[in-house]
């Protein structure tokens, strides 16, 4: 297995693990020394159809973190304990850890947006607009821990998400600068090689990356490229640009993984219904909660 | 928006223009004996793009009029419909004062459910179709044509009963007590027409607009309205259970020559099918929709459908669209992000509430 070229940031412990961490994270070439064939369509591209994944937990923090009790937390008598909001939810509740899929280990914040992540850490439960059914975003949809099906032919490259039923037309042709900001962009594909590379562009600064508070501004835009490495198994990658947010250019790597069932699908996850109460209960005519 | 808007209504004057020129006319018919309809690798008609369903044409046929239109009376009719919208898209009077208290109607249902009469969209935001429906070369009066009276049919003795629950258990609510008491449109689950049904109708409003994409065994349809996705999988039906029901139900696609036939069931009993329209219904576990594409000429998809509800109907009914190519891009439907009306809405009640006054019952 080749080695990433990592440079460890500082001495001591933090750095090592970050180092060691990181040593994880494989990279494409890896993965396509061990590939079978590749299937192809009869373009010759290679054939992405299909229902993918992501394995681990990136969605609940795209770095390294340890395991913790719950994503809200208060203080307790001795160490601090889940917020009384999560606390029914018990282990359930809590955040399993993750090895991160920052290449490098950690996001090059600039100070004052590091800031503002830690804020949106401690106020999460109103901040994360995953609780509230929003659309994810690029790239969080892609690692939400729920499927997506590629719809790919010679003409046309579409992405449907499970979560909030989200969806990507990803234009063959470039129809020029985005017309308005949304909140799944305008993304824009071709092929280099046999990889398929994503731009996205035009997206606005109300998504987050994951449920860790990382979050971005409305200069984002993301480079995401798609090899696949084996008949069920594409490498994802995704560079972040935006100087408002970050000192430098930064990029997340994942393996996607088939559903190689054959009779898996997508399910319908249309969570706006379930977050009516979380969101209009309180205008109700008559409440049923405080 | 604007393009389409500007796009559609050239496309009216030239339609119009185009009626009263035999040569040009025949130009159009060459073009169309030439036509070969496109293929994807594996052999299918190629359906994808993206496509428009918009219409003047309504869903159910209005009183004293054939089931088919003449040309004099298509021309009335779109000629009166370029008039209005280009009347409505003037920009708005900066100095104009507030509407009335209860609001200033038009006259048009569309513009006034939109705005309540106080001005909330001018047609700059509204394209609901401005041509009539064409469907093998007959401009249509009704999208339902089978039974013959382009009307559906009167619900059956099962059918009745189920309304009457339903109504019943709505009734125990105001229509502005609770989100669960507003439209499906209005909490952003779908679409207020049944754009994404099936079966796949107008909203006579805005964005009726689809792009489809097609492999060798899916075809997935995107509704521009709320986002929503059907996918469609092609092969023998394995159908969900009884219990688990989506709200565009579950698809089966399968070719006959080069028709794509789609049957749906398991379709969520809270769909509001046929809305916007007489027609309007909710289905019955019982239900089947059958749906036929089929690629007409290189600008049109012939969409013909077939409602089979023994749980609410005594006969199947059904009817036909075009679905016409459109050049524009399809936008991102995010309603539930930006809903403020459903906040605004619930808390203008409570409000009027404390005024002590209650509001109507919730009669869907």
């Amino acid at each position: 297995m080749m080695v990433p070229r990592v440079v460890s940031r500082g001495a001591g412990a933090r750095g090592l693990l970050v180092s060691l961490l990181t040593f994880a994270i494989v990279t494409a070439p890896d993965l396509a020394a061990q590939s079978g064939e590749v299937p192809r369509l009869a373009s010759g591209q290679p054939d992405m159809n299909g229902i993918w994944q992501v394995l681990g937990n990136a969605h609940w923090d795209i770095e390294p973190h340890a395991a913790r009790a719950a994503l809200a937390m208060q203080p307790g008598p001795v160490v601090p304990v889940p917020a009384n909001e999560v606390l029914a939810l018990g282990a359930i509740g809590s955040v399993p850890s993750g090895y991160g899929v920052v290449v490098g280990g950690e996001i090059p914040y600039l100070p004052e947006a590091l800031a503002k992540r830690d804020e949106n850490r401690e106020h999460y439960l109103e901040r994360d607009p995953e609780i509230k059914c929003y659309l994810p975003g690029v790239p969080r949809a892609t690692y939400m821990p729920f499927p997506f099906q590629i719809f790919q032919s010679d003409s046309k490259f579409f992405i449907s998400y499970e979560y909030a039923g989200a969806d990507r037309d990803i234009y063959l042709e470039d129809p020029g600068p985005a017309q308005v900001d949304s909140w799944m962009g305008q993304s824009v594909g071709r092929w280099d090689g046999d990889t398929f590379e994503v731009h996205v562009t035009g997206l606005i600064d109300q998504t987050w990356f994951d449920r860790a508070g990382n979050h971005h501004s409305a200069a984002m835009t993301v480079t995401e490229r798609y090899t696949m490495v084996g008949p069920d198994h594409i490498m994802y990658e995704a560079t972040i640009e935006d100087p408002e947010t970050f000192s430098r250019p930064w990029t997340i790597r994942m393996p996607l993984y088939r559903n190689v069932d054959p009779n898996a699908r997508l399910g319908q996850f249309k969570c706006v219904e379930f977050v009516e109460e979380l969101l209009y209960g309180h205008l109700r005519k008559n409440p049923i909660r405080e | 928006m604007r393009n389409r808007m500007v796009r559609s209504i050239l496309t009216s004057v030239l339609t119009l223009c185009l009626m009263g020129m035999g040569a040009a006319g025949e130009l159009l018919a060459q073009d169309a004996a030439s036509w070969v309809v496109p293929r994807t690798p594996d052999g299918r008609p190629d359906l994808q793009g993206n496509w428009s369903n918009a219409t003047m044409t309504p869903i159910v046929r209005p009183n004293g009029v054939g089931p088919v239109l003449t040309a004099e009376q298509v021309a009335t009719l779109e000629d009166g419909r370029r008039l209005f919208i280009e009347e409505e898209a003037q920009a708005s009077n900066p100095d104009r004062e507030a509407p009335p208290v209860g609001g200033e109607f038009s006259g048009d249902p569309l513009l006034d459910g939109a705005s309540g009469g106080t001005g909330g969209y001018n047609y700059f935001w509204i394209d609901g179709g401005d041509r009539i429906a064409v469907y093998g070369g007959e401009p249509r009066s009704s999208l339902i044509t089978h039974p013959a009276d382009g009307q559906r049919p009167p619900l059956n003795d099962e059918g009745q009963q189920a309304v009457a629950e339903r109504r019943a258990f709505t009734a125990r609510f105001g229509a502005y007590d609770n989100p669960e008491n507003r439209p499906l449109a209005e909490r952003c689950l779908m679409s207020f027409g049944s754009n994404g049904g099936p079966p796949m109708l107008p909203n006579y409003f805005y964005n009726n607009n689809y792009t489809i994409v097609q492999t060798p065994d899916h075809v997935m349809i995107f509704t521009e309205m709320v986002h929503d996705v059907r996918i469609i999988r092609m092969g023998e039906p394995k159908p969900l259970p009884a219990h688990i029901r989506p709200w565009m139900g579950d698809s089966w696609g399968r070719w006959e020559g080069d028709t794509l036939v789609v049957e749906t069931t398991n379709i969520h009993p809270d769909q509001a099918l046929a809305s916007i329209s007489a027609a309007q219904f909710y289905p019955s576990e019982k239900i089947k929709v059958t749906e036929r594409f089929t690629r007409t000429d290189e600008n049109t998809i012939n969409y013909a459908f077939t409602v089979d509800d023994p749980g609410m109907f005594s006969e199947s009914w059904g009817g036909e669209v075009p679905f016409e190519r459109m050049d524009g891009l399809l936008y991102e439907y995010a309603c539930h992000e930006g809903n403020y009306a459903l906040s605004n809405v619930l808390s203008g009640a409570r409000a009027q509430e404390r005024e002590g006054r209650q509001n109507q019952p919730d009669q869907r």
